[in-house]
């Protein structure tokens, strides 16, 4: 018999639960921190967590995004069938679909063609080994024979050629992709570069930013595309590779300096802002502990100014990836901006399908590189929610 | 001559017509080892004072004197602890510390640092809490790493800038005794600027009131000639207590008529007055009640 004001649930709830909850909502934690907070609630609810609370978390932050990208498919489907210029239309979703496994089936084939050549390579290498291997048993036979030692000499040069022979077929899907994540990986790390001290100067000295202001605010709006040829004139002009240079090519140069150019703005501006803005209590215990201008520096202002820091440094990754699109296409970085715009012109009954490929590959790249910078600007904020 | 003498310290903020007068020709001497505690309203200059003292700023006339010499800058020797704690976020309890002790201690072996760390944490009670930061912690925990930081400097002259005035009265008066605790076990020499005129009492020796602002300057002082160790409880019914108490609530009331009758001159910010007026009337009142939050209309009726 239960006592009418009791809730019964209450004397059946397990012994176990509380442990077992805290270790739950940890890891619901932790997967909120690292931006995958849609994950949490089917984990609560497995835990058995609060099941009415937790369904609704799931109808919200899943649900609700599935019926919207529904939505999304039904209006790209009607566009699909009406919208169509002479030459091109625009591709259905099932199209769309075929263009990627059509890109997928190239890559695979590609990776086939170049495991088979090298195998071929492999084997001619071997072969000349073979000879090296019997030119020097003549040569043990008679030393001074200046036609084996040739002969011999002639056996390792092919050899090592052989090996040495890179594969060189179209670039795949993947392979622009490689190359358009290296491009923002050196554009971002040069802006970084850049901005961060400017933007911590800015912040320390009224007068140094009272200088460098206007500058910020002119070049600040200026579209990629306008800073493109500048760019191209100062990378043909210091830069020389070597003719066989396969990874700094002058293209890639321009396309990131083009990147560092746009996206170095949100960062310069919020460290200054982060630099500018300190609390002055902090300031003060600087004072009191009589730090010197480095200790201060490196103890007071850039832990406090590197949240905003961040902040800034995610924007300027975003801007970063928007701008490098743009970039590869002038630049002729052999990127996703080059694949979208040589399929464009391209013009086969595919194209407009795996550029709608490219366009999903692109989208879906940027999110995750913002979801990186956001981890890690939650890692390095020290007032938000406990660290894991 | 007085180990800390201050003759004639003026100050002012802004300039031309919105030149406020702050404090006006505050003049003090202390003794090695005395504590003195000093009581005003909110925004009557008390934390410029403090400043001042630190080194912090710099008087516009009139000079400062510690230990024989005249104060131009902040210095380790006289520990300036601050109503709101100033921890930085990013560090620990022992990092917050140890930013103290390395900059102080520098040349002292990692061994004998960590200790001094150690030291002045366990000083304050706060040893358990070593690995956390700032956010983690309570008020009264923030305060007791605050006041850690400064003891690490192992200061000679100690200002404690309403360091309590955010806490509740339970963890005041924990952190009151432990005040007094490290004073009598080290002998500094304390100013504590307080709003409250109960802690005041039970803490220090003498207890100056600051004139209401603005151009603020020193009221008539108070011995408080209390036998330590005092004793809450026993404190409530002192006939001597009483009288104290009685005669310096009645000096800032009066100032507050006097100053700040709803007179435009009156530049401050319209704070209700700290010291609690109800605490005129009321009989009898125990220690943990005292804090009982008053509702800002009633001191109107009060006055």
């Amino acid at each position: 018999m239960s006592h009418p004001l009791i809730d019964p649930s209450l004397a059946s709830e397990p012994v176990a639960t509380p442990r077992r909850r805290w270790s739950v909502s940890a890891v619901a934690h932790t997967l909120e921190k690292l931006g995958l907070g849609f994950f949490a609630p089917f984990i609560r609810l497995a835990a058995g967590d609060n099941p009415q609370e937790q369904l609704r978390e799931i109808i919200l932050s899943v649900v609700l995004p599935i019926l919207a990208i529904a939505a999304f498919m039904a209006a790209w489907s009607t566009a699909a069938t009406r919208v169509h210029s002479e030459s091109m239309k625009i591709p259905s979703p099932a199209q769309t679909w075929s263009a990627w496994l059509g890109i997928l089936e190239f890559a695979k084939g590609e990776a086939e063609k170049e495991k088979a050549f090298y195998a071929r390579m492999e084997k001619l290498a071997e072969k000349s080994d073979a000879e090296a291997v019997a030119a020097r048993a003549d040569l043990a036979a008679s030393p001074a024979d200046a036609g084996i030692k040739a002969r011999l000499q002639k056996a390792l040069d092919a050899s090592a050629s052989y090996r040495a022979k890179p594969y060189v077929g179209p670039p795949t899907f993947f392979d622009q992709i490689q190359t358009s994540l290296i491009t923002i990986a050196v554009g971002f790390s040069l802006a970084t570069v850049i901005a961060v001290p400017i933007g911590i100067l800015c912040g320390l000295s009224r007068a140094f930013n009272m200088a460098v202001n206007p500058l910020i605010q002119i070049f600040k709006p200026v579209s990629p595309l306008a800073w493109l040829p500048i760019v191209f004139v100062f990378v043909t002009a210091l830069y020389h590779p070597a003719p066989d240079e396969k990874f700094f090519t002058r293209a890639l140069l321009i396309s990131a300096g083009t990147v560092t150019l746009c996206s170095l703005w949100p960062t310069l501006i919020n460290t200054a802002v982060g630099v500018a803005s300190i609390d002055p209590d902090h300031m003060n215990v600087a004072k009191v502990l009589k730090l010197s201008w480095m200790q201060r520096l490196w103890k007071i202002v850039l832990p406090s100014a590197l949240p905003l820091m961040f902040t800034g440094m995610r924007l300027s990754l975003g801007v970063g990836w928007m701008v490098l699109i743009a970039a590869d296409m002038l630049a002729q970085n052999p990127g996703l901006g080059k694949f979208i715009w040589d399929t464009f012109q391209n013009g086969s009954n595919k194209s407009m399908a795996e550029i709608v490929c490219a366009v999903f590959a692109i989208g879906i790249i940027g999110f995750l590189l913002d979801r990186l910078m956001l981890v890690l600007q939650r890692f390095v904020s020290f007032e938000e929610g406990k660290s894991i | 001559m007085a180990y800390l003498e201050l003759s004639g310290v003026s100050k002012s903020y802004g300039s031309g017509a919105s030149r406020t007068p702050v404090l006006d020709r505050i003049s003090l001497a202390m003794d090695k080892g005395e504590f003195v505690a000093i009581v005003g309203y909110s925004g009557s200059g008390k934390t410029t004072l403090m400043s001042l003292i630190a080194g912090l700023i710099e008087p516009d006339s009139g000079g400062i004197i510690f230990n024989g010499r005249e104060v131009n800058g902040p210095s380790p020797d006289r520990g300036l602890v601050f109503q709101n704690y100033s921890l930085l976020p990013w560090l620990t309890v022992e990092g917050n510390v140890r930013l103290a002790v390395d900059r102080l201690y520098g040349s002292e072996s990692a061994c004998r640092r960590r200790e001094r760390v150690r030291d002045a944490v366990s000083m304050v009670n706060l040893t358990p809490a070593l690995a956390k930061r700032p956010r983690e912690l309570s008020g009264g925990m923030r305060q007791r790493t605050s006041v850690a930081r400064t003891l690490a400097m192992n200061p000679s002259l100690l200002l404690l800038d309403e360091p309590l005035s955010a806490l509740d009265a339970l963890t005041r008066a924990v952190i009151q005794d432990q005040i007094l605790d490290i004073w009598r076990a080290q002998h500094q020499t304390i100013i504590l600027i307080t709003n409250d005129v109960d802690e005041a009492l039970y803490m220090a020796d003498r207890i100056i009131p600051l004139t209401m602002g603005p151009g603020a300057t020193f009221g008539p002082e108070t011995k408080v000639e209390l036998p330590r160790p005092r004793d809450r409880k026993a404190l409530n019914h002192d006939p001597v207590y009483k009288r104290l108490r009685h005669d310096i609530i009645a000096f800032l009331l009066n100032e507050r008529r006097q100053r700040g009758s709803g007179s435009s001159q009156n530049s401050v910010k319209p704070s209700p007055p700290s010291v609690r007026p109800r605490d005129i009337t009321s009989r009898g009142f125990g220690w943990f009640t005292r804090k009982a939050p008053a509702p800002t209309s009633s001191h109107e009726a009060v006055l």
